[in-house]
C-alpha cells in the first residue's frame, strides 16, 4: 500500500468579512473549507471535483501551503507544514508545485519563455554553471512538446496550448514530487485539451509524480485520476476509487453531478433520469447546518437537517458523508445504465 | 453606508490636523522673510521689530505657538489675523471665496460640456476627421500653459485691449450679487481659459474609456435586443463610461475651489488663490494657514464626496 | 415546409494589417420553424462570427460580407441596418456565453427587460413591467416582482443566464441563437439551462440555433448538427448521424478526443495532432488536411465541398474520401482502432 505524501487532517479555511467605523470586527466568514481530510498516496492522480463556492481550489492552495489553514494540519512527507515560516518552507516548495488554469494569465508576458521556465532555478540557486540553465530550460521545453529553440520568444507569441505546456515545463523544472494541477485544460479548446491530458498522464509515468488534479470536468476526471474527491460546500462528501465513483455513486450530489454531464450520445441522454436539484448553490457564507447538501437533496429526511453526517466507508468502498446513500438501482438510473430506465 | 462616512470624517478631521501640523513646520523650517521684519515696515529699529514680534506671538515657542492656532481654531473657529494688516483671516477667505468659486464651477460646467461632447463623437466617430482634429486640438489645450492662454484670450478678445473687442477684460469681475449680468460676461474668458486643458483631457478620457466601453459585452446584448443605436450609445456606453470622469471632475473642482492662482491672476480676479498666493509673498503665517486648510479641506471632502457619489453610479461598490 | 432562416454560403472576410483573415468561408445551413439546430467547432471555427454577422452585429469597416441569410425571405446580408434593429430582439434573439458581462452593471435587471419589450412593442411602463415580471418566473427565477429590482451582480450564474434568456424571448422571436450559453456555468446548472431552453423552445414552437463547443451538449438538445472547421462546415447530419455514423475525419477527431462518461475509463484519449490552422494562410486543397491521418495527395490539391452522402441527401460531408471508406474507417475506429491502424487497413488495403 502506498504511503501518504501529503496528510490533511481536519483543515478549515475561513475568509473573514470584517465590518466597523474604527476597529474592523469580524461580522462573519466564507467557509471556504470546512473540515476536510485526505491523504494524497505516493504516485496516485487524485481527482478533486465539484462545482463554483466548493472549496477544491482554496484545498489546493491550502496543500502546497500557498494559504494558510485557519485551523487543522497539513503534513508533507511525516512534516506539518501548516504553519511554517518561510524560510523553512521555501526548501519544501522544490517538492510541490502548481500548474494554473489561465495559460494566458499565469505567464508573465514580459518575460521570456526561457525564463519562465528557469525561474524555478533561479529561485533555488539551483544549475548556476554557464550555459546549464539553457540547457536544462531546452530539455524540458523538448520534454513537454515545445520546440527548444523558441526559448527567446514571449508567451503572447504561443498558443493557449503551447501555454500550458510552458506553465507544465516550469512546473516539472525542479522534479518535484507533487504536482497540484488547477484546472489545468479548462480554458484550452477541446482538441487540445486532450493533448494537454495526455502530456500530464505521460510525465507522470515518467517522472514518477504524483499529480492532484482540481477540475469541474468530471469526464477529464475519471480519464485522469486513480481516486476522486467529491466537494460541496466546503467538505468532502465522497472519497472514492474512480471505477466505483463513477459506476456505483452513493453520494446524491454525486448522482446529481453524473446524471448532469453533457455526454456525447444521444440515445445515453434520452435514457438518463435527470435529478437536477432546483436553485442554486447556498452561498459560503452562510452553509445550511448538518447536511449542506440537504435543502436540495431528493433523499432528504429529517435526520439529515439535524446530524451532519460524516465520512464513513459504504459498500462500494467508497467513503461517504450520507444518511441514506444512493443504492445501486438508483445510481445506475443517474448514469443511464438501468435495465428499466 | 452612514458608518463608512462617519469612518471617512472621521479620518478628515485627522487629515486636516496634520496638514495644518506640516504647513507651520515648513513655515518655520524654509527659508522666507522675517514677518516682523516685513510688517515693521522701511528702516525698522530693533526694538520695534521685538515688539512686533511679540505681539504677534512669534518669540514663543513652536509648539506653543501652534498649540495657541489650534486652540483658537477648534474652539472660536478663529484663524487669527494676517500678520500683514490684521484683518480677520477668516473674514478675508470668505469674502474671497464666491469669486473662486464662481470661477471653479462655471469653468467644471464649461470643460464638461465639451468634454464629453467631444470626447463621445471622437470615439464614435473613431479615425474620422473630426476625430483627429479634435484630438490635435485636445493635445494643445493640455500643453499650452494657463496663463498664456489667459493673456492671448485677453489680447484677442478683451473690449479694452484686445483685437476683437467682445469680452470684458482683465479686471472686470464684480460678484453675483452685485451685478448679474456683469459678473456673467466677465468671467466668459476665465472660464473658457480654465476649462481649456481640463476639457481636452476629459475629452481624450472619455473617448479612450467609451472605446472600450463599446467593445463589452453588454453593448453587444443591448445592440442585440435592437434598441436604436443612439440608446446604445447614451444609456448603455457613456453611463459606463462617465464613471472615471466623475471622479476625475470631482477632484480637479476640489483642487479649484482652493484657488486657480494663474487664472485670478491673469484675470485680476479676486479670488482665494490670489490671496494665497500674496500670502506666501508676505509670509503672512495665518493667511497661509487658513488657505492651506481651506485648500485642503475642499480636496479632502470632494474625495468623499467622489467616492460616495460612486456608490449612486455602480450598484456594485458597496461600502461596509 | 420552407426553412425559417437560410443561410446561403456566407462569407465573412476582415482586411487587416496581417492579412484577409477568412473567418466564415462559404457557409450553407438551413433552420426549420421550430426545430434546434447545434452548430459546433472550436475557438476559430467561425461558429460566432456567423450567427454575428447574419444579425449584423458585426458589420465592422474592414468586413467584406457575401453570400445570403435568408430569414422568413427577407435576406438579411443585404437588408438595411434599420430593418436588421427592427428583427433583433424581436424576431430574432440572441443569447451570449458569459451573462455577468452581458448584462449592464448599473442597472436593475428588470428594467434591463422593459427596455427590450419598450424597444420594439408600444407598451407603457408598467405594462412592460408586468410581462417582465412574467418572464422572469417563466424562466424559473423564483420570486420574480422582487427579483425585478435586482441589480445583475445580485443574482447567481444561473439566475443570471436564466434572466438572459427571459430577456430575450420577452418578445417572443421565432428564432433563439445561443452562442455558448453555458459554458460560463458549473455542470448542474448547465443541465438546468439547457433543459430550459428544451422547454420553452416546444412551448413557444421557437426554432433554435444552439453554438457551442461541447459536444455533450448537443447531443442533449439539437435536432441536427453542423460541425465547423476553419469557417467551413465540415459535417452537417441528423443529432443521431453525427454520433453513430460520422463521416468526416475532424468529427471522430472531435469524438475520440474527449474523455467520455460511457466510454471504458481507461480507453486512450486520441488527440488530434497539430493546431487549428491560421484564418490567413489556410493550407491548400483540404482545409484539415495537415492534420488529418488519412490524407492522401489529392487532398493536398482539391478543396472538398459540402455534398451529401449516397443514400441520406440530409447526411452533408466535405471530404473527399469516397463515403464507402469513410463509413469503414469510423467502424475500425469505433471498434477501437488508433487513427494509424486503421488507415493502414482500409485506406492503404486499396480500398481509397
Amino acid at each position: 500500500m502506498s504511503e501518504a505524501l501529503v496528510e490533511v487532517r481536519d483543515v478549515v479555511k475561513h475568509f473573514p468579512i470584517t465590518s466597523g467605523i474604527v476597529l474592523q470586527k469580524q461580522v462573519g466568514a466564507v467557509h471556504a473549507v470546512d473540515g476536510v481530510s485526505f491523504d494524497v498516496l505516493r504516485g496516485e492522480t487524485l481527482g478533486i471535483v465539484g462545482e463554483t463556492g466548493c472549496g477544491k481550489s482554496t484545498t489546493a492552495r491550502l496543500i502546497t501551503r500557498l494559504l494558510q489553514p485557519t485551523s487543522g494540519t497539513v503534513s508533507f512527507e511525516g512534516r506539518d507544514i501548516s504553519h511554517m515560516g518561510r524560510s523553512e518552507i521555501k526548501p519544501l516548495r522544490k517538492e510541490m508545485q502548481m500548474i494554473f488554469q489561465d495559460p494566458y494569465s499565469s505567464l508573465n508576458p514580459r518575460k521570456t519563455v526561457g525564463s519562465i521556465i528557469a525561474e524555478p532555478f533561479k529561485i533555488h540557486g539551483l544549475k548556476e554553471g554557464t550555459g546549464e540553465r539553457k540547457r536544462a530550460v531546452q530539455q524540458l521545453m523538448e520534454q513537454v512538446g515545445l520546440n527548444p529553440e523558441h526559448f527567446n520568444r514571449y508567451p503572447h507569441e504561443f498558443s493557449g496550448g503551447q501555454r500550458q505546456r510552458i506553465g507544465v515545463a516550469r512546473a516539472i523544472a525542479l522534479q518535484p514530487k507533487l504536482i497540484i494541477a488547477d484546472e489545468p485544460v479548462s480554458a484550452l479548446d477541446v482538441s487540445i485539451q486532450a493533448q494537454i491530458l495526455n502530456l500530464l498522464r505521460d510525465l507522470q509515468r515518467d517522472l514518477g509524480i504524483t499529480l492532484v488534479l482540481i477540475a469541474h470536468d468530471l469526464s477529464v476526471v475519471r480519464h485522469m485520476c486513480d481516486r476522486v474527491a467529491v466537494m460541496y460546500l466546503g467538505k468532502i462528501v465522497e472519497l472514492a476509487d474512480s471505477e466505483t465513483l463513477y459506476t456505483r455513486p452513493r453520494h446524491p450530489y454525486t448522482g446529481v453531478l453524473l446524471s448532469a454531464v453533457p455526454v456525447p450520445d444521444p440515445e445515453l441522454t434520452a435514457a438518463r433520469r435527470r435529478q437536477i436539484p432546483g436553485g442554486d448553490v447556498p452561498s459560503p457564507t452562510n452553509p445550511p447546518p448538518a447536511c449542506r447538501f440537504h435543502p436540495r437533496c431528493p433523499k432528504v429526511q429529517q435526520i439529515c437537517r439535524e446530524d451532519e453526517p460524516l465520512l464513513s466507508p459504504k459498500d462500494s468502498g467508497a467513503l461517504t458523508a450520507c444518511h441514506f446513500p444512493l443504492t445501486d438501482n438508483e445510481a445506475a438510473e443517474r448514469l443511464g445504465t438501468a435495465e428499466h430506465a | 453606508m452612514t458608518t463608512y462616512i462617519v469612518r471617512r470624517l472621521l479620518w478628515v478631521i485627522v487629515l486636516l490636523f496634520l496638514v495644518s501640523a506640516i504647513t507651520f513646520v515648513i513655515f518655520f523650517a524654509l527659508p522666507s522673510a522675517d514677518p516682523a521684519q516685513l510688517r515693521a515696515g522701511r528702516q525698522p529699529n530693533p526694538q520695534l521689530v521685538e515688539a512686533i514680534r511679540h505681539k504677534l506671538g512669534l518669540d514663543k515657542s513652536l509648539p506653543v505657538q501652534y498649540y495657541r492656532y489650534m486652540k483658537g481654531l477648534v474652539l472660536h473657529f478663529d484663524f487669527g489675523y494676517s500678520y500683514q494688516n490684521n484683518i480677520s483671516v477668516k473674514q478675508q477667505i470668505f469674502d474671497r471665496l464666491p469669486a473662486t468659486a464662481s470661477l471653479a464651477v462655471g469653468a467644471a460646467v464649461v470643460w464638461l460640456v465639451i468634454g464629453i461632447s467631444v470626447g463621445t463623437i471622437s470615439a464614435i466617430k473613431r479615425r474620422s476627421l473630426f476625430d483627429r482634429v479634435a484630438m490635435g486640438g485636445a493635445l494643445v489645450g493640455i500643453s499650452a500653459p494657463v496663463y498664456w492662454l489667459g493673456l492671448l484670450s485677453l489680447y484677442l478678445f478683451a473690449n479694452d485691449i484686445g483685437k476683437i473687442k467682445i469680452f470684458p477684460g482683465s479686471g472686470s469681475y464684480v460678484p453675483l450679487s452685485e451685478d448679474p449680468t456683469k459678473w456673467f460676461t466677465s468671467l466668459i474668458l476665465p472660464w473658457f481659459v480654465l476649462a481649456a486643458s481640463f476639457a481636452a483631457f476629459y475629452a481624450r478620457l472619455l473617448r479612450g474609456n467609451l472605446i472600450e466601453v463599446m467593445s463589452e459585452d453588454y453593448i453587444r446584448t443591448a445592440r442585440a435586443k435592437g434598441l436604436r443605436e443612439r440608446r446604445v450609445v447614451l444609456r448603455h456606453g457613456i453611463r459606463s463610461a462617465i464613471t472615471p470622469i466623475v471622479t476625475a471632475a470631482g477632484l480637479d473642482i476640489g483642487i479649484l475651489l482652493g484657488g486657480a492662482i494663474l487664472t485670478e491672476s491673469v484675470f485680476n480676479i479676486p479670488g482665494i488663490g490670489r490671496l494665497a498666493y500674496d500670502s506666501i509673498q508676505q509670509s503672512d503665517l495665518p493667511m497661509i494657514q487658513g488657505t492651506v486648510l481651506l485648500g485642503a479641506f475642499f480636496i479632502v471632502m470632494m474625495n468623499l464626496v467622489v467616492d460616495v457619489a460612486y456608490a449612486f453610479i455602480d450598484p456594485r461598490v458597496r461600502y461596509s | 415546409m420552407s426553412p425559417l432562416l437560410e443561410v446561403d454560403d456566407l462569407r465573412v472576410h476582415f482586411e487587416t494589417e496581417d492579412g484577409l483573415v477568412k473567418a466564415v468561408d462559404g457557409v450553407s445551413f438551413s433552420v426549420e420553424k421550430g426545430k434546434v439546430l447545434g452548430i459546433v467547432g472550436e475557438s476559430g471555427s467561425g461558429k460566432s462570427v456567423s450567427m454575428l454577422t447574419v444579425m449584423g452585429l458585426s458589420r465592422s469597416r474592414n468586413a467584406r460580407i457575401s453570400g445570403a441569410a435568408r430569414f422568413d425571405g427577407q435576406d438579411l446580408i443585404q437588408a438595411s441596418a434599420e430593418d436588421l434593429r427592427d428583427l433583433r430582439g424581436n424576431d430574432v434573439a440572441m443569447i451570449f456565453q458569459d451573462p455577468l458581462s452581458s448584462l449592464h452593471p448599473f442597472y436593475k435587471v428588470g428594467r434591463q427587460l422593459v427596455e427590450a419589450i419598450q424597444a420594439h412593442k408600444y407598451v407603457n411602463k408598467s405594462e412592460a413591467k408586468e410581462r417582465a415580471i412574467e418572464f422572469l418566473g417563466m424562466v424559473g427565477i423564483p420570486d420574480p416582482r422582487r427579483r425585478f429590482d435586482n441589480y445583475p451582480h445580485e443574482f447567481s450564474g444561473g439566475m443570471r443566464q436564466r434572466a438572459m434568456i427571459a430577456m430575450a424571448l420577452v418578445n417572443e422571436p421565432r428564432l433563439l441563437i445561443a452562442d455558448e450559453p453555458t459554458t460560463a456555468l458549473d455542470v448542474t446548472v448547465q443541465a438546468q439551462i439547457l433543459d430550459l431552453i428544451a422547454r420553452l423552445q416546444t412551448e413557444l414552437e421557437m426554432a433554435v440555433i444552439l453554438i457551442t463547443h461541447d459536444l455533450g451538449v448537443v447531443a442533449e438538445v439539437t435536432d441536427h448538427i453542423g460541425v465547423m472547421y476553419a469557417g467551413r462546415i465540415v459535417e452537417h447530419a441528423d443529432k443521431r448521424d453525427i454520433f453513430r455514423a460520422p463521416e468526416h475525419p475532424y468529427t471522430w477527431g472531435l469524438l475520440q478526443s474527449i474523455p467520455r462518461l460511457d466510454r471504458p475509463r481507461d480507453e486512450p484519449l486520441v488527440p488530434i495532432p497539430g493546431r487549428p490552422p491560421s484564418l490567413i494562410t489556410l493550407p491548400t486543397g483540404c482545409n484539415f488536411h495537415p492534420r488529418c491521418p488519412y490524407v492522401r495527395p489529392r487532398h493536398r490539391e482539391v478543396d472538398p465541398r459540402l455534398e451529401p452522402v449516397p443514400e441520406d441527401p440530409a447526411h452533408r460531408v466535405a471530404c473527399l474520401l469516397p463515403s464507402e471508406t469513410r463509413k469503414r474507417l469510423w467502424q475500425e475506429l469505433s471498434a477501437g482502432k488508433a487513427p494509424e491502424e486503421a488507415r493502414a487497413e482500409i485506406v492503404e488495403g486499396g480500398l481509397a
